[in-house]
């Protein structure tokens, strides 16, 4: 496995959105590198034979009779959202202008 | 009983005063917020304090008390909840710039039943952003920093429920555990902290950080109190799904049992991996630890060497773990049904200039770490090798405790660092978390409690206890008699030798 370099970092950054700019790449990449490759060890241990654990104690889904209870109201939902309009939650416009 | 300051009392007495009518609960939450007021300037373990309705709730448990009607155990015995349980009409931000203000529609699990036991919530209390960090100093509001040392720091994520106890701020407060933040503040501030089994007690209403590690659990200056909160808080829920299905463990039966000092036919295992046997450790920090295990053996426990070799690779199974179910985790804050909104020409730019703003650089750190990890052609080398560690630690785990009742080492290899020293190198930070992890990766229950003052330097040392997943009985048995035998020997609890604050006028 490579380590990760200032690109990497970028693209990362803007696939899990969140702006950089030009400082913040020149510190978190070196940090990122470290940790990286601290942790690259996990893939020398264990082989194909061991199965991988998701959960730490065994569970199965569980249900309950599809009936309506009582929830959050509208008013409640909405209350702390930046901007609400006609009991929706409202956002800047999706596509931008070179759409 | 009679007390001049109320704030130095445990909560068990305080309840017994309360039942007693020796004291009211006005007058507890009073103590309580003067003492807030005259030491948290420095301290800052509280981010938002609640004083109008911790008296209101107190005057109702004082005048239902009054009428004769039945009670629980802690009513009006006040308590410090950590930012990250969500607390219907009082500000949650889990410490994060993100959440500022904003003041959640619905209660936690944890915090309805905190409300159902009658007890008096005194605030908020300071933790690492998002629970990320070792220290708070990765608060997006300031530190807080260690009552016995304001220099240094009180541990993380859970710094503020474990200073606000080692400052008699409150008698109970409550903290969250994903690789350590109950355990290793507990440590470094001569006070008590419980991670219960995965799933003992229910996350509704948790801010999530890592849903396969996280845990809530109870925290307080003994054992016995820690167990009073534990068995408020823990218990099925099924707003939870990963809640289990199971009874409360007696955990204040198992603590009551303990203090009666008897450990005949107690086996204990010492992880040699996580006790410092091949060095790292502090002097004093083992020390302590080797004369705990004396008092374990003077009171009739075997004690053992166990080793658990997959441990090495523990850390970094979970700093692949941590960050990847985080990156998943914190991708609701995205500008557009709570917290900040950062507004620009497009939603998608409001969300990166909104996180960009909202999340310090430790939660980034992360974010990217997990987007990494998580992104194809990394999958497999990253989260899906760490998943089979877990496996493997899981396994180490088993085989030990087939052969022993409970593992201990010390909770943290040093007593606490000054703040600022490790703020700009993550990986040492990591390196806090190295006894305190497996617990985590495992799923089973542990508990820190005080074995010292590390003789080099004046600061408290962690006896960290693990026991098999749905035990964690045992963690009150062994702990409260290691407290009651170290309190024998140093006059009274730890927690009574922390320097005195300078209070504010």
């Amino acid at each position: 496995m490579s380590s990760l370099d200032r690109s990497d970092v970028a693209r990362l950054a803007a696939l899990a959105r969140i702006d950089m700019t030009d400082a913040d790449l020149d510190r978190l990449s070196g940090q990122l590198a470290v940790i990286v490759d601290a942790v690259a060890k996990v893939a020398e241990v264990a082989g194909e034979d061991v199965p991988a654990t998701s959960h730490p104690i065994p569970m199965s889904n569980i249900h309950r009779e599809d009936v309506v209870r009582p929830s959050l109201a509208q008013d409640d939902a909405l209350a702390a959202a930046p901007d609400a309009e006609d009991g929706r939650f409202r956002v800047p416009q999706i596509l931008g202008e070179e759409a | 009983m009679s007390v001049t300051d109320w704030t130095r009392a445990t909560a068990a007495q305080m309840a017994d005063a309360l039942a007693a009518g020796e004291v009211t609960s006005v007058e507890l939450v009073q103590a309580h917020l003067d003492r807030i007021a005259a030491v948290d300037g420095p301290v800052h373990a509280f981010l938002h304090i609640d004083a109008e309705g911790a008296l209101e709730t107190a005057r109702a448990v004082d005048a239902d008390r009054a009428a004769g009607v039945s009670l629980p155990r802690l009513a009006g015995v006040p308590i410090g909840i950590k930012d990250v349980l969500v607390t219907k009409g009082l500000p949650t931000t889990a410490g994060s710039r993100i959440l500022e203000g904003w003041i959640p529609p619905y209660d936690a699990t944890v915090t309805r039943r905190v409300r159902e036991a009658r007890m008096p919530i005194l605030g908020k209390t300071n933790m690492d952003e998002f629970a990320m960090g070792s220290s708070t100093e990765h608060s997006g509001y300031g530190p807080t920093r260690n009552p016995w040392d304001l220099d240094r720091i009180p541990g993380g994520s859970g710094g503020g429920s474990a200073a606000a106890l080692a400052a008699f701020e409150a008698p109970l407060t409550i903290g969250s555990d994903t690789g350590g933040s109950i355990r290793q503040p507990a440590s470094v501030t001569a006070t008590v902290g419980v991670k219960p089994t995965y799933g003992g007690v229910s996350r509704f209403g948790a801010i999530a950080l890592a849903s396969s590690l996280d845990q809530l659990g109870p925290c307080g200056r003994t054992v016995l109190d820690t167990a009073l909160l534990h068995e408020v808080m823990g218990g099925h829920d099924e707003m939870d799904a990963t809640s289990l299905d199971e009874p409360v463990p007696a955990v204040v039966e198992a603590a009551l049992e303990g203090a009666r000092m008897d450990l005949t036919g107690v086996k204990v295992g010492v992880v040699r991996e996580l006790s410092g046997a091949d060095g790292g450790y502090q002097a004093g920090v083992t020390q302590r630890f080797e004369e705990s295990l004396a008092k374990l053996r003077d009171m009739g426990a075997e004690v053992v060497e166990v080793s658990c070799p997959s441990f090495e690779y523990a850390l970094a199974a979970y700093y692949v773990i941590l960050p990847s179910e985080a990156s998943s985790n914190l991708a609701k804050f995205d500008s557009v049904r709570f917290g900040l909104r950062v507004e620009k020409t497009t939603v998608e730019k409001t969300m990166l200039a909104t996180r960009a703003e909202g999340f310090g650089d430790e939660v980034k750190r992360r974010i990217i770490l997990g987007t990494y990890a998580l992104s194809a052609g990394y999958y497999d080398a990253y989260y899906g090798s760490a998943q089979k560690v877990r496996t493997l630690v899981q396994r180490d785990f088993d085989a030990a405790f087939e052969r022993c009742d409970v593992l201990v080492s010390p909770t943290t290899p040093t007593t606490p660092f000054k703040i600022g020293e490790r703020i700009d190198d993550p990986l040492a930070m990591y390196l806090n978390d190295i006894a305190t992890i497996p617990a985590n990766l495992a799923g089973i229950p542990g508990m820190s409690l005080p074995s010292g003052l590390a003789p080099e330097d004046g600061l408290p040392v962690g006896f960290q206890i693990l026991a098999p997943a749905h035990e964690d009985a045992r963690l009150y048995r062994i702990g409260a008699a290691l407290e009651a035998s170290l309190a024998a020997e140093w006059g009274g609890p730890l927690s009574a030798q922390a320097p005195e604050l300078e209070v504010a006028e």
